[in-house]
């Protein structure tokens, strides 16, 4: 179970600058379930997946995740519960590394790490057969280095790797955001896929009003640092896009100028 | 050249080596550019000289001069990771501070070795001559080196320090303590040099508190000539190619010197490490076929 508890945080507190990222924010999302955040831009979506990866600490609240209070855990410490997909593609990897040795990185997540070869012959079998489950021939290519891949590839790679280890929590930032769009559906069909199978707690951050009401159990709406919708069963099939955009419309006061950004 | 000449650049090129392996950790692994091995170098010399006139057993001298060269690098890192200062401005200052350490550790700019047991003693009068003894017993030594460091790069723990400086902030997200693998590669960067510190005032005779200079340039010139050469095609490769690197260096200054027909002297020695590794760098670009 994660939860956040009257979360607080506040960058460049003191200056000219200063801007309220999450006011009081409180979510609890429970074990197995899939939840789509979406919002506008400072609406605190990125915020909020940087408090649960501990790349931002809130200046008050509580962050708990899998019953281990991780409120003042910096990434590294935490990195055991939290496994984490990018939206930046080259963010996710090292791309100076080969595919296999980032599968190796990926696998100690959060565990120690000793003078073990980190590619024996064992751990090369079970990173082949994960990468060949994907289906996109990238079995033969594991020594090739990662940034010799397209970025549906790296981010396809990044998907397993993020499962590799055992997590509490599968964080996605916009994971298909950088990508084509028939890439995209590829990678969306496959988190879908990887989600359900492996029974995983995720919570993925959408600009995308579609994959947010497509994908998931659950779907929560951020503004101005704080949950303005939360909704989740039959409720949630009933809504459509268009009842998002309305009450996107709304909620800021105004007209959005680009309709085609929030559908996409 | 004389084979005696030959020899000796060899086996001054196997003593850079070290210089090359660690400078290869920091720059290449960490992507961290240390300055720190210009004091190190010299560090290393020093402490082993001195504990070695003193009468402590060569070995132990030359891992305490590891340890202090270690000591070295952490004061880099932590001067960077802890109080934020830029890394190659944080290894100019701990470089500037050792040449002060150095002189205190000898307590006079040169402390010569040529009476006293070094590691090589046992090796000599064995049957081979002086000059080849040097340079196997050294070439046996960056062996161990390169099979060491090449074993800890590929396991678990030396992939982290890989993800460290190819991608911090992934590496923190898997789990990584990044600002611990750049104190543990500084301290094993410097380490290495300070050993070829050791090396060089025990092979040489001597240690100098100006043998520093330029330790940086020559380490840097044996990683590119490596590259440029074996590719970086792998860890063990790019290793060699570091080993080889510094070797042919040290054959490419001795002929540059010892050839009659250029007109060069002793003192052209730092024009033409300048040129050899400006040649180095463009070469690979222009066999590329691009603009430099």
């Amino acid at each position: 179970m994660i939860k956040l508890d009257s979360i607080q945080v506040v960058f460049g507190k003191g200056t000219p600058l200063q801007k309220q990222a999450l006011n009081g924010i409180s979510l609890t999302i429970e074990e197995g379930s899939f939840v789509t955040v979406i919002g506008s831009n400072g609406a605190g979506k990125s915020t909020v997946l940087g408090v649960l990866a501990g790349d931002v600490l809130p200046s008050a609240g509580q962050v708990t995740i899998g019953h281990i209070d991780v409120t003042r855990k910096g990434t590294a410490a935490r990195a055991g519960l939290v496994a984490r997909v990018f939206q930046d593609p080259l963010a996710g990897s090292c791309g100076a590394l080969s595919i296999e040795e980032n599968l190796a990185l990926a696998a100690r997540r959060g565990e120690s790490r000793g003078l073990t070869p980190a590619l024996g012959p064992k751990r090369r079998a079970h990173f082949r057969e994960r990468i060949a489950e994907l289906n996109l021939g990238l079995e033969s290519r594991m020594k090739d280095r990662m940034d010799l891949l397209s970025g549906g590839q790296r981010q396809a790679v990044s998907l397993v790797m993020a499962t590799l280890a055992g997590s509490e929590v599968l964080l996605l930032d916009e994971h298909t955001a950088a990508l084509d769009p028939g890439m995209a559906e590829f990678i969306m069909n496959l988190t879908q896929k990887i989600v359900s199978e492996r029974k995983l707690t995720a919570l993925m951050v959408t600009h995308s009003m579609r994959q947010a009401l497509d994908f998931g159990h659950r779907t929560v709406m951020l503004h101005a640092g704080e949950v303005v919708l939360d909704v989740a069963g039959d409720s949630r099939k009933s809504l459509g896009v268009e009842d998002l955009i309305a009450m996107f419309r709304r909620i800021r006061g105004q007209t959005l100028d680009d309709d085609a950004l929030l559908i996409g | 050249m004389s084979q005696i000449a030959f020899w000796g650049a060899v086996e001054l090129g196997l003593v850079y080596a070290f210089v090359a392996i660690g400078v290869f950790l920091a720059f290449r692994v960490l992507d961290f550019p240390d300055l720190t091995v210009d004091g190190s170098f010299p560090l290393g010399a020093a402490v082993a000289a001195v504990l070695i006139v003193a009468g402590v057993n060569p070995w132990l001298a030359s891992g305490v001069a590891m340890i202090a060269g270690a000591a070295a690098g952490i004061v880099t890192a932590v001067l960077n990771v802890r109080f934020r200062i830029l890394n190659l401005l944080a290894s100019i200052l701990t470089m500037i501070a050792l040449f002060s350490v150095n002189l205190r550790v000898m307590g006079k700019p040169n402390v010569a070795l040529i009476n006293a047991d070094t590691m090589l003693s046992p090796f000599y009068g064995l049957g081979l001559r002086d000059f080849y003894v040097r340079p196997l017993f050294v070439a046996i030594l960056v062996l161990i080196a390169v099979v060491a460091v090449w074993r800890f790069l590929e396991s678990d723990a030396g992939l982290a320090m890989r993800a460290t400086g190819a991608n911090a902030r992934m590496a923190r997200a898997q789990g990584v303590d990044t600002s611990r693998q750049i104190y543990l590669g500084m301290a094993l960067s410097n380490a290495l040099v300070a050993l070829g510190g050791a090396l060089f005032a025990q092979t040489n005779g001597f240690a100098d508190v100006t043998s520093g200079v330029g330790t940086i340039v020559v380490g840097l010139a044996a990683v590119i000539i490596g590259e440029t050469l074996l590719g970086t095609r792998g860890i063990l490769i790019t290793l060699i190619g570091c080993v080889l690197g510094s070797i042919l260096y040290r054959i490419a200054i001795q002929l540059a010197l010892s050839t009659d027909m250029l007109g060069l002297q002793a003192s052209d020695l730092n024009f033409v490490t300048a040129a050899l590794v400006t040649v180095a760098l463009v070469l690979p670009r222009l066999r590329r076929g691009g603009a430099a």
